[in-house]
């Protein structure tokens, strides 16, 4: 009598975990867009100046060190002049570099970064190895598309670009 | 006592829907006033900047500048009521006032980008009387 009490108690509980066990995987990967979701910018001087011309890119994609190189050189940054004042660049790489995909954005980005060396600070994110193969499948033509235009140019295709999911 | 009330919330209200008009139209004021002084010690002549000086340079096309920007219209597009396109694709919003009201009230912002877009599209940074002629076309506008 006593086993089968028990039996029967622990059938549910073991049902329940599982289930909790799937739904917080599930839930996990939702989150994270299998990989696929980088938080938008969240500090509003960084998003109103980086995305003045583009997309404001999520701190972790890049890692800390491209972050440095990029707001090293605003006068030059892809041939266009996107110098600001000293304590504006001081604000916007404190945030980048504290956000970036090997400090504080880490759990979003270390996929996207993996294979890039540690002596290697890539200034475009359409150079990663993974953004390269994740977009194999896109023509030249397509890139130069009226619609596309730019590599540069995410919310083209990502249409939810801008609340930091990146599916396809 | 149903028309006093009116009257008072008329009263009540008008500031508040003044106050957003007047925040954004004051520093444009302030702004075109500090260049027509600029304008006025660097040409005693001057007499007053004019919007269709300011159309002009707005689709003029500068050789001094880079190739791929040779005039304000290469990003801003032809009609500044309609909305632009930057070289990677991201719209940018109409230049003209009645479309995008809020624009030119941040003095710091508008010096921002008329160094930048003077430079990129000029060669070279833009003088006092273009940039205050150039404001009067798009507030106009």
């Amino acid at each position: 009598m006593n086993s089968i009490t028990s039996k029967i108690a622990l059938r549910p509980i073991a049902l329940g975990l599982l289930v909790l066990i799937v739904s917080t995987i599930l839930f996990g990967r939702a989150q994270a867009g299998g990989g696929h979701f980088y938080p938008p910018v969240a500090d509003a001087q960084t998003r109103d100046e980086c995305g003045s011309c583009h997309l404001a890119y999520p701190a972790a994609m890049l890692p800390k060190r491209s972050w440095s190189r990029i707001m090293g050189d605003l006068k030059n940054h892809f041939g266009a002049d996107a110098s600001v004042d000293a304590a504006t660049a001081e604000h916007i790489s404190r945030y980048l570099l504290a956000n970036a995909g090997d400090t504080g954005g880490q759990r979003y980005g270390a996929k996207l970064l993996r294979g890039v060396s540690p002596d290697n600070a890539p200034l475009r994110i359409t150079e990663l190895p993974k953004w390269v193969r994740e977009h194999r499948k896109i023509s030249d033509a397509e890139w130069r598309s009226q619609k596309i235009g730019s590599k540069a140019n995410c919310a083209a295709c990502h249409a939810d670009a801008e609340r930091g999911y990146f599916e396809e | 006592m149903k028309t006093a009330t009116t009257a008072l919330l008329a009263i009540l209200l008008l500031p508040a829907l003044l106050l957003p008009v007047s925040s954004v139209a004051a520093p444009r004021d302030a702004l075109l006033a500090s260049l027509a002084a600029a304008a006025k010690a660097a040409d005693p002549a001057f007499s007053g900047f004019s919007a269709s000086r300011g159309e002009k340079l707005h689709v003029t096309r500068f050789a001094g500048g880079k190739a791929q920007t040779p005039s304000c219209t290469s990003c801003h597009g032809d009609n500044p009521r309609s909305a632009g396109r930057t070289p990677v694709g991201k719209p940018i919003d109409a230049l003209a006032v009645s479309v995008t009201p809020t624009r030119y009230s941040d003095p710091a912002k508008v010096e921002k980008w008329f160094t930048r877009n003077c430079n990129e599209v000029l060669g070279r940074q833009c003088t006092p009387l273009e940039m205050g002629d150039w404001l009067s076309f798009m507030i106009a506008q």
